[in-house]
């Protein structure tokens, strides 16, 4: 493998596996605090999926010449990160967490799906095995979605307020990447533009279904940056939350 | 993890079987004896249904408040393996709750009236958590030690007359004593890692030891109420058995990493009893009454996350019909 195609692999593990381990710790802020214990669990357990499956990547990474998977989660500071901006965000109420977490997983679903038929064999191997996790957390998200959407007339309002401010941030998450071609081109990849098409065919019925509007699409502005280390303010504190045992002595085992 | 559910001592044991039928009620303590379960449609005395309702109410409301201080902890654990098994282990604990209020609405006491007297204050949980943690060795003490205490009393009780109780005492135990071993190698861990890390998991032992001593409650006073308990099985052993068995268990093993305990007069006397100081009953009693240092916290976050996930519930209670935005 030549050295373009390794730093583009590398670029497209970084984003995919920091989008994993963000979301899933901000999902873990729910445990505890569910509306009812069952999604207090069901919060928890997505977030025990995505944390598993982005320490799976940094596994790769390492493989790849990186270093190891606690020091790099846990040694780097918010600029270093390539997660889109959507996961930083608080998990504010219910309603955003959960329209987040549909959005997301419908892009994460897609995402795996595409790379395991992708050149880059242990990526593939990944991939295979993590659609098969992500199937639960798009049908968790599309069944609640539905429901509150559409339930009475506070949720419907909460879920569209939500929706609204979730999804110029839901655009970012296909932020084109400079390595795009040579991704499609070795069949590595399928690109973000593909990915995002497709999201969006997907979304679309549920959105109908829980009576929620889709912003017009004049008014779409995607928030681009996170994936070359542009975040908003909110990531650096996670950061600093996530790390601040590891970082208290860092020669220690945990 | 749980701590002992706490009973009034000043229940009068006279009113007890007031108003049962004598009949009913000798057949109900026969089958007990013989070792049959109660299961929830078969006849028996309201007060061993106020009494059941009570424990196992307390017992749910010591897993999601016991959630919150180890829970504040996932945010921050150190490293992948560390995360993923503190979020399992509090995804239990959750799960425990939901377990146990089950089991109690089969007695005829709803999972909303339950979390509505425990934000009211009206019901009691495990004291520990009232007590803050203060670092990440604080959350390994309590995954470990508190766990092993709740350990003890559940296998007790997993031995008692109610029938869905003890089925969902038995699935807690076989979880919780994974609890126990991750809580144990994370403070061996500590115990032989850097200094830091001595120092960390030493200050935090000692900070626990008290409400470790509290945790089984004060010595029964053996009364006409405990003796009912005990032979309606609901009570399986005594509070002093408990933490008698709770030390011989533990303490060689924490003096065994090289750890100390805050109390000097603790050891094995000769007929193979542990000795040691009397915790401190007073501010027992005035953490249970809701002096503790997070007793005001716990209640708090408790009913901010009720207050903030309302709509979600009442939004869970429409029927199918939907709603339709009004077109103008």
């Amino acid at each position: 493998m030549n050295q373009n195609t390794t730093d583009a692999i590398k670029e497209l593990l970084y984003k995919m596996a920091d989008d994993l381990l963000i979301i899933g710790h901000r999902n873990s802020e729910w445990t505890g605090l569910g509306p009812i214990l069952e999604e207090d669990i069901s919060f928890s357990s997505m977030a025990q999926d995505k944390i598993g499956q982005a320490q799976a990547l940094y596994v790769l990474l390492n493989e790849l010449g990186e270093q190891e998977p606690d020091t790099v989660a846990f040694m780097r500071n918010a600029n270093q990160f390539h997660n889109s901006q959507l996961v930083e965000l608080p998990n504010g109420e219910y309603d955003f967490s959960l329209v987040r977490h549909f959005l997301f997983d419908h892009a994460d679903q897609l995402r795996f799906e595409a790379l395991a038929n992708s050149s880059y064999e242990p990526l593939a191997k990944v991939a295979r095995k993590v659609k098969g996790e992500l199937k639960y957390h798009v049908f968790h998200g599309n069944t609640w979605f539905v429901k509150l959407g559409s339930a009475n007339e506070e949720s419907h309002n909460r879920m569209q307020a939500a929706f609204n401010e979730a999804w110029n941030y839901a655009l970012g998450m296909f932020e084109p990447s400079k390595n795009e071609d040579l991704l499609i081109g070795e069949g590595i990849f399928e690109g973000e533009e593909t990915l995002q098409e497709k999201w969006l065919a997907n979304i679309t019925p549920y959105i109908i279904k829980a009576g929620i509007s889709i912003p017009s699409s004049e008014t779409w502005k995607p928030v681009y940056g996170g994936r070359v280390g542009n975040h908003t303010n909110h990531l650096s504190p996670l950061v600093e939350e996530m790390s601040e045992v590891f970082r208290y002595d860092p020669t220690a085992e945990w | 993890m749980y701590g002992n559910a706490y009973i009034d001592p000043n229940d009068k044991a006279t009113a007890m079987t007031a108003g049962e039928d004598p009949k009913k009620l000798e057949e109900f303590e026969a089958r007990i004896a013989r070792g049959e379960k109660i299961e929830p449609m078969d006849w028996m005395p309201k007060e061993y249904r106020k009494q059941l309702v009570r424990m196992i109410e307390q017992h749910g409301h010591s897993e999601i408040i016991g959630a919150l201080p180890e829970g504040t902890w996932i945010t921050r654990a150190p490293g992948f393996r560390r995360k993923l098994a503190l979020m399992a282990k509090v995804q239990d604990e959750v799960g425990h709750a939901q377990l146990l209020y089950s089991a109690a609405e089969t007695l005829g006491k709803s999972r909303e009236a339950m979390i509505n007297d425990l934000i009211t204050g009206k019901s009691k949980y495990s004291n520990v958590f009232n007590y803050p943690a203060f670092t990440w060795a604080d959350a390994c003490i309590i995954a470990w030690l508190i766990d092993a205490g709740a350990i003890i009393n559940q296998v007790a009780n997993a031995k008692g007359s109610y029938g869905p109780y003890c089925r969902a005492l038995d699935r807690i135990c076989t979880e919780e004593s994974f609890h126990l071993k991750y809580g144990h190698d994370n403070v061996v861990t500590l115990a032989t890692g850097t200094p830091k890390q001595r120092e960390m998991v030493q200050a935090a032992l000692t900070r626990w030891w008290p409400p470790i001593m509290h945790f089984f409650g004060p010595s029964d006073k053996i009364s006409n109420h405990t003796e009912i308990l005990m032979r309606w099985k609901v009570k399986m052993a005594t509070n002093d058995d408990m933490r008698q068995q709770f030390l011989n268990m533990y303490v060689p093993k924490i003096w065994d990493l090289g750890l100390t305990l805050p109390d000097e007069n603790l050891k094995k006397n000769a007929e193979g009893k542990w000795e040691y100081t009397e915790p401190d009953w007073e501010e027992f009693k005035r953490v249970i009454n809701g002096g503790g240092p997070c007793n005001a916290e716990r209640l708090a976050v408790r009913r901010n996350a009720e207050e903030r996930g309302r709509w979600v519930r009442e939004a869970l209670n429409t029927t199918e019909s939907k709603y339709i935005v009004p077109l103008a």
